[in-house]
């Protein structure tokens, strides 16, 4: 048996409630969407399902929609009998509780962990726009914490953070605005072939020089679109996943390493962020290589991110990420490495992480339909998260 | 709009113990971190241990406040009511360590004026409550 303890577990079901801006649902109903879907299609029955895994939890504090539904809500809704059950924030980034299951499994906590991301900022958020960390506390409202360190000086969303990071990539390597800008016309190609994106119709470069500033360098094209989703999945102890429908997509290897400073302005190298150490044990944990993977679904929260996985994974050289997306032909659906097939939160709708994740399954299915990377995929890539939180996972259908 | 307007809101830190040498120091025109005498190291944010030598013996010490542009943002996102875009938002590293950063507004010089690797100098902007924000200018004279 492999040291390496995810090699035990493996996708057997996903799932994916509608997906949409402003769907005016109850989070819990588009979560047990998601849920029960994960489980048909994994072949089981929710009396299966012995683990149940979510990122962040219940949770309400100065995030409208940040959170749809937490472990207790859905084991109640269900009434799921559980052997473990872990939600939370403190994670190496959402697919960080993918990453949990993992662990339950290869531990012996649990065979079948159902693991789900419920998001419905686009209807919570309503009509008034993205506002900041904190400003719906009022008067009295004093930051604390971390972001005492920057919401006084008006950094109240990780826009204005990872702009940050982007800048000093610029400086550093010279990357520009319309090399970046590829991650968004790349995703919009994509999310063209997706009937379930969001934003669908063309975005040409000329587009998206024109849109207004965020916070430079970030333009409105860098910044992905809040949605109502919920997506789950069933990770399985691979003993239990052979008798599943669909072929089992095994875990060949995790990262969830932070070695730098958890913070999103105290880190070393804001040029790298926490995905450099995420990265660095993924590959440490299998004898594939970035050469090996055949499609790459990266978060792109802000464009900046999905470029910095990029170079972090090692798809490119520290600091080439602009020239490696520049013009889009080496992350198409027929280069070098077909990046967020979907069309990613950018133009498919912020899933949070896990849109990332169901993108992958369908592709090593052979189900992404009219944008479906061509050679039988077998490897996929999963990242998700930013700053200071990140994890990836490398699946492999065998 | 100028790039130094005083934003009408600014959110507030909730001032402790453990923090107040940082907020309150503008009081006195000083930018004061805790220090460890002991690996002569200084440490922010705030901790009960130096991180480095983990020596318990923290003291607080002004730095000179001046500092260097690490990387910046200029912001046109209305996040907070009452705090109305542009601003600059800047990450700046103080001269006297190089991981001693903070996260700042860059004032008294345009947006389009922002370069990485300025020398900049702390000036203070009086809040409430005894609290003095640290914000950063250009260094007179310096070469941009």
């Amino acid at each position: 048996m492999s040291r390496f303890g995810e090699r035990q577990a493996a996708i057997t079901g996903i799932g994916q409630s509608q997906v949409g801006r402003r769907l005016n649902r109850d989070p819990l109903a588009l979560t047990l969407d998601a849920c029960l879907e994960a489980i048909s299609d994994a072949g089981l029955r929710r009396e299966d399902i012995d683990g149940l895994s979510t990122y962040p939890g219940a949770f309400s504090a100065g995030a409208p929609g940040f959170s749809g539904a937490g472990v207790t809500e859905v084991q109640d809704a269900l009434r799921l009998e559980l052997d473990w059950y872990s939600g939370g924030l403190e994670q190496p980034g959402q697919l960080g509780s993918i990453i949990n299951a993992c662990a339950a499994i290869s531990a012996g906590l649990a065979r079948h962990v159902l693991c789900f991301r419920t998001v419905w900022e686009s209807t919570a958020q309503g009509g008034g726009g993205r506002r900041g960390i904190g400003s719906g506390g009022g008067g009295g409202f004093r930051a604390s914490g971390a972001l005492q360190w920057t919401l006084p000086f008006g950094a109240a969303s990780a826009a204005v953070w990872i702009a940050m990071m982007a800048q000093r990539h610029f400086h550093e390597y010279g990357t520009t605005r319309e090399q970046l800008a590829w991650i968004a016309l790349s995703g919009r190609r994509h999310a063209a072939l997706n009937p379930r994106a969001v934003y669908r119709e063309p975005l040409s470069l000329e587009d998206y020089l024109a849109a207004r500033t965020i916070s430079t360098p970030f333009c409105l094209y860098d910044c992905d679109v809040p949605v109502d989703g919920s997506t789950a999945f069933v990770v399985s102890r691979a003993d239990a996943a052979r008798d599943a429908p669909h072929p089992p997509l095994g875990f060949e290897a995790v990262g969830c390493a932070i070695r730098g400073r958890p913070s999103w302005d105290q880190w070393d190298d804001l040029t790298t962020m926490a995905l450099r150490d995420a990265s660095a044990m993924l590959w440490s944990r299998t004898d594939l290589r970035p050469g090996d993977v055949d499609v790459a679904e990266l978060y792109d929260g802000f464009s900046f991110i999905a470029l910095c996985w990029l170079e972090a994974l090692g798809f490119c050289g520290k600091g080439e990420g602009g020239p490696f997306v520049a013009g889009g032909e080496r992350i198409g659906l027929r280069g070098e490495i077909p990046l967020n097939t979907h069309g990613g939160q950018l133009s498919a709708g912020r899933l949070h992480g896990y849109g990332f994740l169901h993108e992958a399954c369908l592709q090593l299915r052979g189900a992404g339909g009219d944008r479906q990377v061509p050679g039988d995929p077998k490897v996929a890539v999963a990242a998700a998260g930013g700053g200071p939180l990140a994890g990836c996972v490398l699946l492999r259908r065998d | 709009m100028s790039a130094a307007a005083k934003p009408s809101f600014r959110l507030l830190p909730a001032v402790t113990p453990e923090n107040e040498h940082f907020w309150r120091g503008g009081a006195a025109g000083e930018l004061r971190f805790l220090h460890c005498a002991a690996c002569d190291f200084y440490v922010h944010p705030p901790a009960p241990r130096c991180p480095r030598c983990l020596s318990p013996e923290l003291g607080v010490r002004a730095v000179s406040g001046r500092a260097r542009l690490h990387t910046f943002t200029v912001n046109h996102q209305p996040w907070i009511p009452g705090f109305d875009p542009p601003y600059v938002v800047a990450i700046v590293e103080l001269v006297e360590q190089p991981s001693l950063r903070l996260t700042t507004n860059l004032v008294g010089c345009p947006p389009e004026a922002a370069r990485i690797g300025m020398p900049l100098r702390v000036r203070f902007e009086s809040v409430a409550d005894g609290i003095f924000l640290p914000l950063f200018e250009p260094e007179p004279g310096a070469a941009g």
